[in-house]
């Protein structure tokens, strides 16, 4: 076994893009695979249920072409996880496509692995009947109905897959939903690297160069594991590490910054130590990891909440303003009787109109200790409906009522809304529920994913 | 006594998952940080009087390797849900920057 393993990570998600310079500098220490992670659920529940991804395209080409030009190039592997934000088959094919597509320009060749993490709804409801799924913190109810309702749910695959592949000769892989972590941790533990340090390295490079003093903009970041204790120091001169910078990163999304929960077991990083070694680069050492009892995998899940209408305006009348409260309320009555006498009685049930206030109480909602506003207020009003169409139907109504919504000192119509848009009304399109945070026991760690290969 | 921000080099909040909502606070040094640990005033109690919340589902974690006091709660609407303010969870700490806290 080697006495150490170099990692590199191109950037903290793939599309946010990392400096060519500092992928060169890098690829110069001669890293044993490049990693990027491609997803996260932080951006909501969006893309998993649509498919769509949070960058474009091009921006996940232009990071990919480089790194797969880099990888081949080095023969080392790429690994890629938690493909175009969701993780959803669909997304991960989008992903390959785009892998071919570099490949034929670049005139590569490799083998691909993609390793699929949608579950299908027959084995998630045995798997419930057996008692092998289980609710994390905070989980909403989870039974047959939610598993039915759901357009898209993913199992959060660990190391092992990656293990498989790597172990059947991938040169690229390209996971569905993924741990962060599982990304870099993979290799390192296949290679037989003490877990407890490589899963802290993993924690850390998963960001990219999230863990630097100050980053300006995303970019890579590189580690030297050992059995004892990784280095982390940046490829970018431009950036450091010093030890706090690296210590506060484990408080990064994550809910206690001395455990991070794996399928495999949990990184206890209590007795970690954070020391500089130069100005610039950080060795840490001492953390443990604690096998799991029982083997699980995560699940990700959402269904349709509805499709949006919406609708932005402003008011700026100090006498509208004085009495704000009670002239959305009056408006938001109005707006429903109006719909009601368009749609009839039985319309009540099917939708539901929300007005946020921005310059009162739009970031943080009813939970908002401060009561004053300003000398303006912005508005946006929001329908929910079961189709698009019925929700901008509904919306319409609204507006116009809305923008003509008297008070008791003026008399004679007025215009109490300041709408930028012509039309008012915005389609915003589906809008996605999470809908499970609960975890599975499969029968082995391969069991809920698929893994394909082929020569690109 | 100072405002936290006076103290801190970063207050944030942020998701940890779609259904909690975690807020790191980073002092500007140990001393300060330990002062402000010590005195308690970043608890369980405050974040569930603000969060209307029961103490109960409130943590609280000092973690000396960064100078940093941790908090996660459940989140108080699922991130994206029809009702959510806020999907990254990401401007919910406003009420703590003027805490008030032991001086350095």
């Amino acid at each position: 076994m080697d006495s150490e393993i170099r990692i590199l990570s191109a950037t903290g998600v793939l599309g946010s893009g990392f400096r060519e310079e500092t992928l060169k500098r890098a690829m110069a220490l001669g890293p044993a695979f490049i990693g990027a992670d491609s997803g996260s659920t932080d951006p909501g529940p969006y893309y998993l249920g649509s498919g769509e991804n949070l960058f474009s395209d091009s921006a996940c080409k232009r990071d990919l072409r480089l790194i797969l030009l880099a990888a081949r190039a080095a023969k080392i592997p790429a690994i890629i996880g938690s493909a175009y934000t969701g993780g959803a088959d669909a997304q991960l094919e989008r992903l390959a496509g785009i892998a071919r597509e570099i490949a034929r320009e670049e005139k590569l060749s490799f083998k691909l692995a993609t390793i699929r993490s949608e579950q299908d709804k027959g084995y998630l409801k045995k798997k419930l009947r057996e008692g092998k799924i289980t609710p994390l913190a905070n989980a909403p109810c989870f039974d047959e109905g939610v598993i039915d309702r759901s357009v898209h749910i993913v199992g959060m695959c660990g190391i092992e897959p990656y293990i498989e592949a790597l172990q059947n000769g991938a040169d690229v892989i390209l996971a569905g939903r993924s741990s962060d972590t599982s990304i870099f941790a993979a290799l390192p533990v296949m290679k037989g690297f003490n877990p407890a340090t490589v899963w802290h390295m993993a924690k850390i490079l998963e960001c990219g160069a999230a863990c630097v003093v100050l980053r300006k903009y995303p970019d890579c970041m590189f580690a030297t594991v050992t059995n004892d204790y990784f280095i982390v120091e940046p490829p970018n001169p431009d950036y450091r590490c010093d030890p706090v910078s690296v210590a506060s990163h484990n408080l990064y999304e994550n809910s206690t910054p001395y455990e991070l929960v794996e399928p495999s077991g949990i990184l206890d990083t209590r007795h970690a130590q954070y020391e500089a070694v130069s100005d610039r680069a950080v060795r840490v050492s001492g953390s443990t990891f604690r096998p799991a009892q029982r083997y699980t995998i995560k699940l990700e899940g959402v269904e349709l909440a509805g499709y949006q209408s919406i609708i932005v305006g402003a008011v700026r009348d100090p006498i509208i303003l004085r009495q704000l409260d009670s002239w959305l309320d009056g408006l938001v009555k109005a707006s429903k009787d109006r719909i009601r006498a368009v749609f009839g009685g039985d319309i009540e049930s099917r939708y539901r109109l929300d007005v946020r206030v921005f310059g009162k109480n739009a970031a943080m909602g009813p939970l908002e200790p401060e009561t004053g506003i300003g000398h303006e207020v912005g508005l946006l009003f929001q329908m929910t409906a079961p189709t698009q169409e019925l929700a901008t139907s509904l919306m319409k109504s609204v507006g116009h009522m809305a923008v003509h919504y008297p008070v008791p000192e003026w008399s004679g119509l007025i215009t109490s809304i300041a709408y930028p848009y012509s039309p008012p009304e915005i389609a915003r399109g589906a809008s996605y529920r999470f809908n499970m945070n609960h975890v599975v026991e499969p029968a082995s760690p391969l069991e809920m994913f698929r893994i394909g290969y082929e020569n690109v | 006594m100072a405002k936290l921000w006076q103290v801190a080099k970063l207050i944030r909040s942020k998701n940890s998952g779609p259904f909690e909502l975690t807020f790191d606070v980073i002092f500007k040094d140990r001393a300060t940080y330990e002062k402000v640990r010590d005195a308690k005033v970043i608890n369980a109690q405050w974040f569930a009087r603000i969060y209307r919340l029961t103490p109960e589902v409130v943590s609280v974690i000092e973690y000396d390797a960064a100078n940093a006091i941790k908090v996660t709660i459940p989140r108080p609407v699922i991130s994206g849900d029809v009702d959510d303010t806020d999907v990254f969870g990401g401007q919910q700490y406003g009420p703590l920057v003027d805490l008030e806290v032991p001086e350095g």
